[in-house]
């Protein structure tokens, strides 16, 4: 979210001042796997929710601190989470969890990367995804 | 309600996710895990001999639940029910005008439906051989009409074909046939299938090739008025002067080809979509409201379970009132659970370790609907569809027409989404002012230059923010049935759990009906053994 309020700011700075532009940054690639797949549930501002259950919350969550954290449960899934290994590549999986590690209040500064997702993931189970 | 045989592949989440040129899932639905069959049910279980003073708390008012909660009664033990919803039904559940509801991250909507309109968020459809709860929707007194699946006039749209515009299912359909069955003739013709069948078996085949795809005396499938009796003609027939039907071109095979037709076809040849599917007359949630009935006074709502003990030779529930915050306890004999393992894995449940392993292996599914409402029937009154679905590829998957009060006038509702996959969770993201938008954006598609400016309002439902249930249905798969399914339906000392997903006929009702009827016939002997 804060990413977008600073590429929004910086394109509209040159065209007041009329200098040639800088290329925008491009955006973070794991912001559109997090407004694709995960904000379903964690919600867009990451805070989760709760009912008769709770999501979890992943702004300023002191659970992704170990990377192989996150490298698990999405790899794997975690209780009503499904896994996510085989539906997005590993290097999807890496982009995001380093979104979610440098955005949302959380400041991780070491990266996880798709040799990593490959040697620490889960592999996807066989036979099934569920559909209504 | 499909199962998938495998994970979408990466060109679809990728496609889905819009990161490549065309942004729809087409899943292919098939069946697996042995779901092709007919459901097993012997008839209701006539439980008797409860002993004197036996209490039972059973745990969610969904269809097991109160399910549970009526047999339970019926055999004499004391029966108390636990709600988290301030209404019965569960996933059983109709949206209509008047109604407010609230999803995970406070979005909330208030439904502005016509009376009588409405959206089934969770189920709804039945196909006839759900016979347990067929059986309970007449022993209970909820009217069913006939819920129309397939419509050969309904439109079938690809992004991939005809320069995406829709093409009538009727077409699309008989020119898949016909074309196959020319190309099969020729293949005998040209002795390509000797090496399979006698010549005998063959010209035998080729005749009724000739038939089933509508050829004409040379065995070709073209304009005529054999094969417009089934893709419609030009100009139809009529009476007086210009009574005579004019016939219609069929479209090229590469066409067809491109429009995936057979997808949509195959899915109507899956037992779950074939005729005859069911209703409930005024919305599916009419199922709920006619099982609480039959439980009426025995349903505690809006109590959050916190966690269930088995210590001290009872069960005892804690609970905490989501209106007054106040927590108490509820003790019993035995417990009935229906709250969905989502839920459930994050409860303080006191049970063995395998069953403990089971409630937290199991995770969940999502999917979106969309419920729009127009100011008439237009698509009955200009196009003659009457019920059934249109299909794309785009992520909306269908629209649904309704089946009830057909050829009426005044405001309807289409199911105008019914995302899977990737798609859903993208759908789910949204506010719900975005997936309506979406979804009028992506149906309009269908009848352009009426959808949108006969639109009224939408609602809408994203089974991940659903605040009972954190998801859709429990996604099985073969190494969790094999490690944990028979753990999971085993009586665990004074407890047993129930619902879809204690079941093989995963996220229909009819799983919630079977696995809750097998569950109190299993209690109720532990009961008499103690």
């Amino acid at each position: 979210m804060r990413f977008v309020l600073l590429a929004a700011a910086f394109i509209a700075v040159p065209a007041l001042a009329q200098k040639p532009a800088k290329p925008a940054p491009a955006p973070h690639p794991g912001a559109e796997v997090y407004q694709n797949i995960c904000q379903a549930c964690h919600m867009a501002n990451a805070l989760g929710g709760e009912g008769a259950g709770k999501i979890p919350a992943l702004a300023r969550n002191g659970a992704l601190e170990a990377a192989g954290y996150p490298i698990m449960v999405v790899t794997g899934g975690k209780n009503a989470m499904p896994w996510f290994r085989g539906l997005l590549t590993d290097q999807q999986i890496a982009d995001v969890i380093n979104y979610v590690r440098s955005n949302f209040g959380n400041k991780y500064k070491d990266k996880v990367t798709p040799a990593m997702i490959a040697e620490m993931g889960l592999p996807a189970p066989k036979g099934g995804f569920r559909e209504q | 309600m499909n199962w998938a045989e495998s994970g979408p592949t990466r060109r679809e989440v990728l496609r889905a996710i819009g990161m490549m040129a065309g942004t729809a899932v087409l899943y292919q639905a098939m069946e697996v895990l042995g779901h092709a069959k007919e459901t097993q049910f012997a008839g209701p279980p006539n439980l008797q001999g409860a002993r004197p003073g036996t209490k039972v708390v059973v745990l969610g008012a969904g269809l097991a639940g109160m399910l549970a909660a009526y047999e339970l009664a019926k055999a004499g033990y004391e029966v108390q029910i636990l709600e988290y919803n301030n209404r019965p039904g569960g996933r059983n559940w109709s949206l209509y005008g008047g109604d407010t509801y609230t999803e995970l991250g406070g979005a909330t909507q208030k439904v502005g439906f016509a009376p009588g309109n409405y959206l089934n968020p969770g189920p709804w459809r039945i196909p006839y051989h759900h016979r347990a709860l067929l059986h309970y929707c007449k022993k209970f007194g909820v009217a069913l009409e006939p819920f129309i699946q397939m419509n050969q006039q309904a439109l079938v749209h690809s992004s991939e074909a005809f320069g995406g515009k829709p093409m009538r299912y009727r077409e699309l359909h008989a020119d898949w046939d016909g074309n196959v069955a020319e190309l099969l003739s020729k293949a005998i013709d040209n002795r390509g299938l000797d090496s399979v069948m006698t010549k005998e078996d063959g010209d035998r085949l080729r005749m009724a090739l000739r038939e089933w795809g509508a050829l004409d005396q040379d065995f070709k499938y073209t304009k005529n008025y054999r094969a417009s009796r089934r893709r419609g003609f030009e100009r139809a027939q009529g009476g007086g002067v210009l009574g005579e039907p004019i016939p219609s071109d069929p479209h090229a095979f590469k066409d067809i080809l491109d429009s995936g037709i057979w997808r949509t076809v195959a899915q109507h040849m899956n037992i779950d979509h074939q005729h005859s599917m069911f209703q409930p007359v005024g919305g599916m949630g009419m199922i709920g409201r006619g099982f609480a009935k039959q439980v009426e006074g025995k349903i505690r709502y809006n109590q959050k379970v916190t966690s269930i003990s088995q210590q001290g030779g009872k069960v005892t529930v804690t609970h905490k009132d989501t209106g007054t915050g106040v927590t108490s306890t509820t003790e019993a004999d035995y417990c009935v659970c229906t709250i969905p393992l989502s839920v459930l894995s994050q409860i303080d449940v006191d049970c063995s370790p395998g069953l403990d392993a089971a409630i937290h292996a199991i995770p969940y599914s999502n999917s979106v609907k969309v419920g729009l409402e127009f100011k008439r029937r237009f698509w009955e009154e200009e196009e003659a569809i009457y019920g059934g679905i249109s299909f794309t590829d785009r992520e909306i998957n269908m629209i649904s027409y309704p089946s009830g009060k057909l050829h009426s006038d005044g405001p309807a509702v289409i199911l105008g989404a019914y995302t899977f996959g990737p798609a859903s969770y993208k759908f789910a993201g949204m506010t719900p002012e975005e997936r309506i938008a979406r979804a009028l954006e992506q149906g309009s598609v269908f009848h352009p230059g009426r959808y949108k400016e006969e639109y009224i309002g939408g609602a809408t439902v994203a089974w991940s923010r659903v605040p009972f249930t954190l998801g859709c249905c429990a996604m099985w798969n073969e190494e969790t049935r094999k490690e944990h399914y028979q753990t999971l339906v085993a009586v665990d000392n004074r407890l047993v759990l129930a619902g879809e997903h204690a079941s093989y006929v995963g996220c229909w009702m009819e799983g919630a009906i079977l696995s809750s009827l097998d569950a109190v016939t299993r209690l109720h002997s532990r009961a008499l053994e103690a």
